[in-house]
């Protein structure tokens, strides 16, 4: 086949226990400026037990087309199952690009159709954009911990496949009133196809409040914050705000915080509208998941620190003298005392 | 209890620093380390031998200072070490490497668990690991935090954004292993001395008479790097001093205001 012949943008939206992951929404966005650039249809593509709201959410996101894999089969991600089914889809109507979001289970789908449709993936990106005369996708991503960005091609074969990580790109608004196509195909996996079997499942900590992905406002903190009990200034701030709590991994390693709160390369990445870094010292794994904040403020002892590199608003000075006087005054302006 | 780990030399991220004219990274004087994660999967490979019995080989893609590495990884407890190396698996891209590791397995083998690290800190894709699985045809289950073996089966816990999973398994099976997995312990005097003499043989290309060299190296890589570049940071940043920290707060929060952020 020419790579011409190669056609439409899918979207993996992942679901679990039914409910779709926000990340899948976040790149139907994204999968909109390519396939307008390639000029080419948006398809999601929803696999699952339950599927309904995977294909609600696909519709009020903006897919042209989406694609149903059901079954009793795929109700928990397996590389088998889902594997074979995505397979199946990209043999049946070559799709020419791919976006996965980078979760666990992501990451490792995206690495098997890559390696059966014998393409290349790029991982964890942070931009994307279409050549005009190639059509070529240019993935923009971090390495080396964020040091480094790297544009990556894939060129000579389709589909071009990409991951991207939970919470690197906004959500576009919901359209209400948008008709998808939905085509329903008929995989079925085997179960001795499948090799991996879910058989318990021991649910996270439940996070109270918002969910650090989604969250506008996002008041974290570093090893500055000193023990596990100022974090409940940082907790009173936030619920302010209206927002949660977040750490940098040293506060996490030191036990201070869940290792679900921390921001980073190999924490959460997060795009909150106000991002207050307390204590912490902008190392470039914490800003790889952190510096797309629409506003920066960072409150540090140290003016030297990296962090205020990437902030737009610099306190310098103790972060424990300074959350309570910040405290007090959102409480007087909100009219609270 | 036959056990391969994927170990890959690294250069310390942490101590990378940019050369701010050139704005290139400067990678002259950076250690070069274990993945961390790696060290996890040795560790894991290590308790797994200690209640099961067994072998654990270590096998690393590199040039020939990757042998610090390995040679790391025995000083820790590891039994046998190769180093995969021919200028013919230069500029390999995850596809690549992952097939090149892949056949040497096959080579090596048969192993009943196969362990690797969650990501490399410095290519950061956490894609090869998985697609080695993929190669072989064989089971795989990433980011786990705990494996049990029952005689031919496993049963592992795997984180996933939501918890942990656990899942049940035929072997063999390739894992990986994250920071949470355990904690990987420091290499013996003994060890280190021992490791110092020990044999580390080159694995290359004709050793691996059954590879397809079509898709190996640079040719052999559907991704290509077109550029780099080191991410700017503004240095805008409009700095307030605390004279009173009510005051600060008073003006940082005007500003928020201002700019309709609150
Ligand atoms: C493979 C790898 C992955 C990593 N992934 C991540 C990641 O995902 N996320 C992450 O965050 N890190 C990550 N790290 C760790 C990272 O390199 C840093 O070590 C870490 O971010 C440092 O945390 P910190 O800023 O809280 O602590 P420090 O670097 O110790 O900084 C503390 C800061 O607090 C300031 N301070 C002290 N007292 C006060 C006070 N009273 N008031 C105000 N300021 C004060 C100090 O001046 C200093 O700047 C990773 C590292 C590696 C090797
Ligand atoms: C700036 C830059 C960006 C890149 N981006 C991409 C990309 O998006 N897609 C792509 O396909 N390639 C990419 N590459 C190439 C990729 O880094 C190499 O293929 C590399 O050999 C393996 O990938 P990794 O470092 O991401 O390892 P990961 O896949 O993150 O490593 C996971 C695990 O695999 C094992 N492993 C990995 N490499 C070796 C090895 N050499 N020897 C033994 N075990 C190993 C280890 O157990 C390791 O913990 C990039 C390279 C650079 C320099």
């Amino acid at each position: 086949m020419e790579l011409k012949e190669y056609q439409d943008v899918w979207v993996f939206v992942q679901c679990f226990q039914g409910q779709p992951r926000d990340v899948g929404f976040e790149l139907l966005g994204q999968g909109r400026l390519l396939a307008d650039g390639l000029q080419q249809k948006l398809c999601a593509v929803v696999i699952g037990k339950d599927v309904d709201e995977g294909i609600k959410g696909a519709t009020e996101y903006g897919a042209d087309i989406i694609y149903v894999v059901q079954g009793a089969e795929y109700e928990n991600y397996s590389s088998d199952a889902y594997g074979h089914a995505f397979l199946e889809l990209c043999e049946k109507y070559h799709p020419n690009t791919i976006l996965i979001g980078a979760t666990a289970n992501g990451r490792d789908l995206g690495s098997k159709l890559a390696i059966c449709l014998h393409t290349g993936l790029t991982a964890d990106c942070t931009a994307l954009s279409v050549e005009a005369d190639t059509g070529n996708v240019v993935w923009e991503r971090p390495a080396f911990g964020g040091n480094l960005y790297a544009r990556i091609l894939c060129s000579e074969t389709r589909p071009q496949m990409g991951t991207v990580r939970p919470g690197a790109f906004k959500k576009l608004e919901k359209c209400k009133n948008n008709q998808a196509v939905i085509i329903r195909e008929n995989i079925r996996t085997a179960e001795a196809d499948i090799l991996t079997k879910v058989v318990g499942f021991i649910k996270a900590h439940d996070e109270s409040g918002v969910k650090l992905e989604e969250a506008e406002y996002i008041v974290s903190g570093g090893r500055g914050m000193k023990g596990p009990e100022n974090f409940e200034m940082l907790q009173e701030l936030a619920d302010l705000l209206g927002g949660t709590v977040g750490a940098s991994r040293a506060s996490v390693d030191a036990g201070w915080v869940p290792q679900t709160k921390q921001v980073g390369q190999t924490g959460k990445t997060v795009t909150p509208k106000v991002y207050i870094a307390c204590g912490i010292s902008g190392a470039v794994q914490h800003l790889a998941g952190m510096h797309e904040a629409d506003t920066i403020i960072a409150i540090n002892k140290d003016a030297s620190a990296p962090i205020f590199e990437v902030a737009d608003y610099g306190i310098v000075g103790d972060a424990l003298e300074m959350i309570p006087a910040m405290i007090k005054e959102i409480r007087a302006v909100k009219n609270l005392d | 209890m036959n056990i391969v780990v994927c170990v890959k030399q690294v250069p310390d991220t942490t101590e990378i620093k940019i050369d701010p004219v050139k704005n290139t990274l400067i990678r002259q004087g950076v250690p070069s380390i274990m993945n961390p994660f790696d060290k996890n999967a040795l560790e894991e490979a290590l308790q797994l031998k200690e209640e099961y019995g067994g072998t654990v080989t270590v096998i690393s893609m590199g040039p020939q200072q990757a042998k610090a590495t390995l040679r790391q990884a025995l000083s820790m407890g590891a039994d046998k070490a190769h180093l995969v190396t021919d200028r013919a698996f230069g500029g390999s891209d995850t596809y690549a490497t992952s097939y090149i590791l892949a056949k040497v397995i096959e080579k090596l083998g048969p192993f009943d668990v196969i362990l690797g690290g969650k990501q490399a800190i410095d290519g950061d894709t956490g894609q090869t690991a998985p697609s080695i699985a993929e190669h072989l045809g064989i089971a795989r289950l990433t980011h786990i935090r705990s494996i049990k073996i029952d005689g031919n089966k496993c049963i592992v816990e795997r984180e996933i954004e939501e918890g942990i999973e656990i899942v049940e398994a035929k072997l063999p099976i390739l894992c990986t292993a994250t920071k949470e997995t355990n904690k990987p312990r420091y290499a013996t005097i003994k060890g280190k001395i021992d490791s110092l003499k020990a044999e580390i043989d080159d694995i290359t290309l004709a050793d691996l008479p059954n590879m397809d060299t079509t898709k190996i190296g640079l040719k052999g890589s559907p991704t290509r790097v077109k550029s780099t570049f080191t991410p700017k940071r503004q240095s805008c940043c409009e700095i307030f001093e605390i004279v009173d920290p009510r005051e600060t707060a008073k003006v940082l929060f005007g500003k928020l205001a201002e700019a309709k952020l609150l």
